[in-house]
């Protein structure tokens, strides 16, 4: 192995680790600056989590260096300097740093795009960020006379703090802190959660600045670490604070104030030879008589734990496609499932046959519920909740709402909602459009909406939730509103309405007016006090995702759109029907019932052939008609397949009934894929395959056709 | 004879490009090649030390749970460890962290970011000097 080298395909793998390491560092930068700068609201703020992102961009820098992201490595660096002047406490945490700290985390993203090829130019936004990361940093200013010269602090433990722990030890004792060094043993292979257990405990009561292995211990699978500690508790309470964990707290006594009169505790080092068996009271030493000295052997964790205790390094990254694979893979099972249970049929008429029969019907059985259990695994793999996306759409608010003046708090409940990571990943972009339509054209200024007698600041609310084998997403915001009558005469003026068809036109329909392409161009849309900056793109997006869109609007209270979208991608519960002669599957999702197709039920309303169902009027289409099969009369004896997408509801007309089933659906080939009306294929147990048929299309064109007709 | 490397780092693809260097051709050409051990932290170095003996260890600063220098410190008071030749990959900011790391034994810096061949060249530097 070493022989070989690492080749090309090594250094690609380091490379798309490189941009998956970034995306993710990039995402918790985003995170910890937004709860930076909530916690900055308040007037509060938290070391930890600054270092936190410090240690980012730090790493960010590092990595984009060695993988030869110029731009991206320049930003980090000058980034880093004023994060490294914030954390050593030479600049404060003000609005403007946080403002430029935002603009480098939305940069970065862009920049990584760029990293993937999308070849978007921003040298000079890097440009203007580097200025105003100058204008804020405070380089070379150097601090006071350290404090830390007061305490009896061993010098090899002072030797090994870094920059920042040292800093952080000024800053404990400057405001007026005890010190207390611990020391304690953990087993090696649960040290980390050891640690962490440890760390919560200690967290109400102060600060951790470093952790110091001493070497010392009697047993090399222990590792025996001095803790230095910054407190305002006393001894005592600190002791008992941590008396779950079995440790030796000892105070860092001061140097009295005239030197020469040493107190009498030695030099930690003292305490610290790597040959000491275990640590405990020892001559000449202060340290806290009462602790027990624990053998190391007795610090095992109980066997119950070690499950959890491992939980640090057991997630794996794992590319999407691989996933996908896997799917086929349960695809090609289902499959073979199916063909099993026809062998099984066969066998059923065999009376000789009968107990192979059983057999075989068993296993099948258990191969089926086995395949069940795989692909709900596969698919729970798959899940990644919203969160993601809201925190990014959270900083799009902050940042809109400073930029337009306009004062706005976003709601978002629901974060924890998952859905299939594709589908989350295609997300984003619509969901942006969306707020930024409601912050641009929803909520009104200030002024405006205390004379609406509305609260100064305007909410917009992000909702998301589950609800059956869907995932509804509401952007509501109680601006404005939108005008069906404005929007219907944008739309005669655009000539994407007839005279004709304005004159009745329903509320809902007029709003939905706004996603038809070409209604309004982003420079008109201000003339509107709605909306209508290309939802007509929004809503195609949520289209390939087999979603719909939708908006309802109160004139002067607000406009909410909502998003209903699939789980997953990967598998749908299909209802399989027959159309003259052939094999299509409708997604299960948008199908209401499947009812007996009645001739005399049926007649034409307004141009539209209805049908009447349990009293209410619903409109019927051919499918065979629809694919211009050449038997273009319903047979006497179909069926009516009632699919509904967002508000709309066609009762399909199909030959037969075949029945339902769950699919691995397959993208259509290069060929077919812009075929209107078809979401995909999957293929049926007898080496046939079916076309799954895209409902939302489908009964848009079937309105359409109507439309048309009439 | 290929050269046992302990890499501590907590970059996941800093490790994947360190990897790929002491594993690839001008490496194995000049030092033998390299059988890499990868820690991403310093616990986990402090769990890989025993399952040397290591020809080289390569870690990083700024690590989330102990850091480097107190790693160095450790690996300098170990009795099996204290003469494994040591380099330093971290970034120049941390100038003064890397000159401690130095004091407490480290024989090399190579500052982030860094080309293959600077690494190769630190390496094979503190081994050929490590050897006599």
């Amino acid at each position: 192995m070493a022989e070989q080298g690492g080749g090309k395909g090594e250094s690609d793998r380091a490379r798309e680790e490189f941009l998956s390491e970034a995306q993710e560092l990039i995402d918790g930068l985003g995170r910890d600056v937004l709860a930076l700068d909530e916690l900055s609201k308040v007037g509060r703020s938290d070391p930890e989590l600054i270092n936190d992102v410090f240690r980012a961009v730090h790493t960010l820098k590092g990595l984009s260096g060695l993988f030869g992201a110029s731009m991206m490595s320049g930003l980090s660096h000058e980034l880093e300097e004023v994060l490294d002047d914030l954390r050593l406490g030479r600049i404060e945490l003000s609005q403007r740093v946080l403002d430029v700290v935002f603009r480098a985390v939305e940069l970065y993203g862009m920049l990584l795009g760029v990293e993937r090829g999308n070849g978007m130019d921003l040298s000079s936004d890097i440009e203007a960020l580097l200025v105003s990361l100058g204008e804020v940093s405070h380089r070379g200013r150097a601090g006071g006379a350290s404090p830390v010269a007061q305490y009896e602090l061993d010098p090899g433990l002072l030797g090994v703090l870094t920059e920042y722990e040292e800093h952080r030890l000024r800053t404990n004792i400057q405001n007026g802190m005890s010190l207390y060094k611990l020391r304690v043993a953990f087993p090696l292979a649960t040290i980390d959660s050891a640690l962490d257990e440890l760390k919560a405990n200690a967290r109400p009561h102060g600060e951790i600045i470093t952790y110091l292995p001493t070497g010392g211990g009697s047993d090399a699978d222990a590792i025996e670490l001095e803790i230095l500690i910054a407190s305002k508790e006393s001894v005592d309470t600190l002791r008992s604070a941590l008396s779950g964990h079995q440790l030796a707290i000892e105070e860092v006594p001061r140097r009295p104030a005239s030197p020469g009169a040493r107190t009498s505790l030695p030099p930690m080092a003292r305490l610290s030879v790597p040959a000491a068996p275990s640590f405990g009271p020892e001559a000449g030493t202060q340290l806290v008589a009462d602790v027990a000295r624990v053998p190391i052997a007795s610090l095992a964790p109980p066997p119950d734990r070690d499950l959890t205790l491992r939980s640090v390094t057991q997630t794996v990254r794992v590319d999407i496609r691989k996933l996908d694979h896997l799917m086929n893979v349960v695809g090609e099972l289902a499959i073979v499932r199916t063909e099993l249970m026809a062998v099984v049929d066969r066998l059923r008429n065999r009376a000789e046959m009968r107990p192979l029969m059983q057999e075989l019907l068993r296993l099948h059985r258990s191969f089926e519920r086995h395949l069940e259990q795989m692909q709900g695994g596969i698919l729970e793999v798959r899940m990644v909740p919203l969160g993601q996306v809201f925190e990014k759409l959270a900083r799009v608010v902050r940042q809109l709402s400073r930029e337009h003046d306009k004062q706005v708090n976003l709601v978002i409940t629901g974060a924890e909602t998952e859905l299939d990571k594709l589908i989350v990943e295609e997300l984003s972009d619509p969901l942006m459009h969306m707020i930024r339509n409601a912050l641009d054209h929803g909520i009104e200024s200030r002024d405006e909406r205390l004379r609406a007698g509305k609260p100064p600041v305007g909410t917009i609310a992000l909702n998301a939730f589950q609800k059956g084998n869907q995932v509804l997403l509401e952007v509501e915001d109680d601006g404005r509103g939108m005008d069906p009558k404005q929007i219907a005469d944008v739309a005669l003026r655009r000539g994407i309405l007839t005279p004709d068809e304005a004159r009745d036109l329903s509320v809902r329909d007029a709003l939905s007016l706004i996603f038809r392409p070409g209604f309004t161009t982003r420079e008109e849309a201000t003339d509107l006090s709605g909306r209508g900056v290309g939802m007509d793109v929004v809503k195609t997006n949520i289209g390939k995702l087999g979603g719909v869109v939708e908006v309802s609007s109160d004139l002067g209270i607000g406009t909410k759109v909502t998003i209903t979208l699939p789980i997953t991608l990967a598998i749908i519960s299909v209802l399989f029907v027959e159309v003259a002669g052939r094999t299509y599957a409708m997604p299960l999702t948008s199908v209401e019932e499947a009812i007996v197709y009645d001739q005399t039920a049926t007649r034409t309303f307004e141009g539209r052939e209805v049908m009447t169902v349990r009293g209410a009027t619903l409109p019927i289409c051919s499918l065979s008609r629809l694919f211009g099969h050449t038997t273009s009369s319903p047979p006497p004896h179909g069926f009516v397949v009632v699919t509904s997408v967002g508000n709309r509801r066609v009762g399909f007309i199909v030959d037969s009934l075949i029945g339902q089933q769950d699919i691995v659906i397959k993208a259509l080939g290069r060929t077919l894929r812009g075929t209107r009306g078809f979401a995909g294929a999957t293929e049926l147990g007898d080496q046939r395959v079916a076309l799954v048929l895209d409902a939302s299309a489908l009964v848009e064109e079937a309105f359409a056709e109507k439309e048309r007709a009439a | 004879m290929a050269r046992r490397v302990l890499v501590v780092e907590d970059s996941a693809s800093t490790r994947a490009f360190v990897r790929a260097v002491l594993e690839g051709e001008t490496f194995a050409q000049r030092l033998g090649g390299a059988e890499v051990t990868e820690a991403k932290s310093g616990f986990e170095a402090m769990r890989m030390l025993p399952r040397g003996p290591y020809d080289l260890i390569i870690t990083d600063i700024n690590m989330g749970d102990i850091n480097g220098l107190e790693l160095i410190a450790f690996v300098r008071k170990n009795e099996h460890h204290k003469s494994t030749p040591l380099v330093i990959i971290s970034t120049q900011s941390t100038e003064r962290d890397v000159e401690r790391g130095m004091a407490l034994g480290a024989n090399k810096f190579v500052a982030k970011p860094f080309a293959a061949e600077q690494l190769v060249e630190a390496c094979a530097e503190v081994l050929e000097a490590h050897h006599g």
